[in-house]
């Protein structure tokens, strides 16, 4: 087994293992901070996929700024006081039922299925295919993505700010 | 399973989709839902770009993981704020507990 091959293992076992933690934590706290792994572990594998400008923005978006939102809102909303059993799970058993026999649908079928491989694998680097991408073929997707932008924005100020009552 | 393979990043993507679901499915706290929703999108993700590396070779199915993720930011943002909404009507973000219409 060369190194490779032991680093993908490592990273493999990183991600599953942190997001079984923000499936399985009693604590919130805990929860919110394994997530860094899964997201990390994630953007790894984008590496080893021969895309560094995904795995750049998932770094950049994920880590740097929706896990520090996710955290904002838990430190918002609980007293750290009491964080012992703060993430409540219920309907354990049949959940579990239902998402065993899903998995093995999806692992059997990923490891059955005869899947076309491209005759040889490219690894360069794909900033500048992107942003050519971005600005010819999916131009008007690019634009839009603005726009949501702007509406998710106007949208959260409006939500979370406090009500004034006279 | 090896880096190689399709199939290994198949596999890491459906468990890490199936542990999403189950946390979306289990959970109480309103906050978890949201970490589970943002598992279930890294997976759909990792698919897309392994299906971009293997398959055609071209970055289309990098384009759609970065929409993807532009979009995950947008809904945490939103989702986020809606739970600190809940928050300040109902005191707890249990989400048994706000299950009414009107204030």
């Amino acid at each position: 087994m060369d190194v490779s091959t032991a680093v993908f293992y490592l990273i493999a076992l990183i991600t599953v293992g942190s997001a079984a933690m923000v499936a399985f934590s009693r604590n919130i706290i805990y929860s919110a901070f394994s997530l860094l792994g899964t997201f990390m572990g994630v953007a790894g594998i984008y590496i080893f996929l021969g895309a560094d400008f995904v795995a750049a923005v998932q770094v950049l978006i994920y880590v740097g700024g929706i896990l520090v939102l996710i955290l904002f809102a838990v430190m918002l909303t609980h007293r750290i006081t009491d964080v012992q059993v703060t993430n409540r799970s219920a309907g354990t058993i049949p959940a579990l039922i239902v998402v065993s026999v899903l998995a093995y649908l999806l692992i059997d079928s990923a490891l059955e299925t005869p899947w076309v491989k491209a005759k040889q694998l490219v690894y360069e680097a794909t900033a500048a295919k992107i942003g050519d991408l971005f600005l010819y073929t999916y131009l008007l997707p690019f634009e839009l993505a603005s726009l949501v932008l702007l509406a998710a924005m106007i949208g959260a100020v409006v939500l979370s700010r406090k009500e004034i009552k006279e | 399973m090896s880096p190689n393979d399709l199939s290994s990043y198949l596999i890491i993507g459906a468990i890490l989709f199936v542990l999403g679901l189950f946390t979306v499915l289990t959970r109480r706290n309103a906050i978890s839902v949201l970490m589970g929703v943002e598992l279930i999108l890294n997976s759909a993700n990792i698919n897309y770009v392994a299906f971009s590396h293997f398959g055609s070779g071209n970055a289309d199915g990098q384009i759609y993981a970065i929409f993807v993720i532009m979009l995950a930011a947008a809904e945490a943002a939103v989702g986020l704020a809606i739970v600190l909404a809940i928050f300040q009507l109902f005191h707890t973000i249990d989400v048994e507990a706000a299950e009414t219409l009107r204030e």
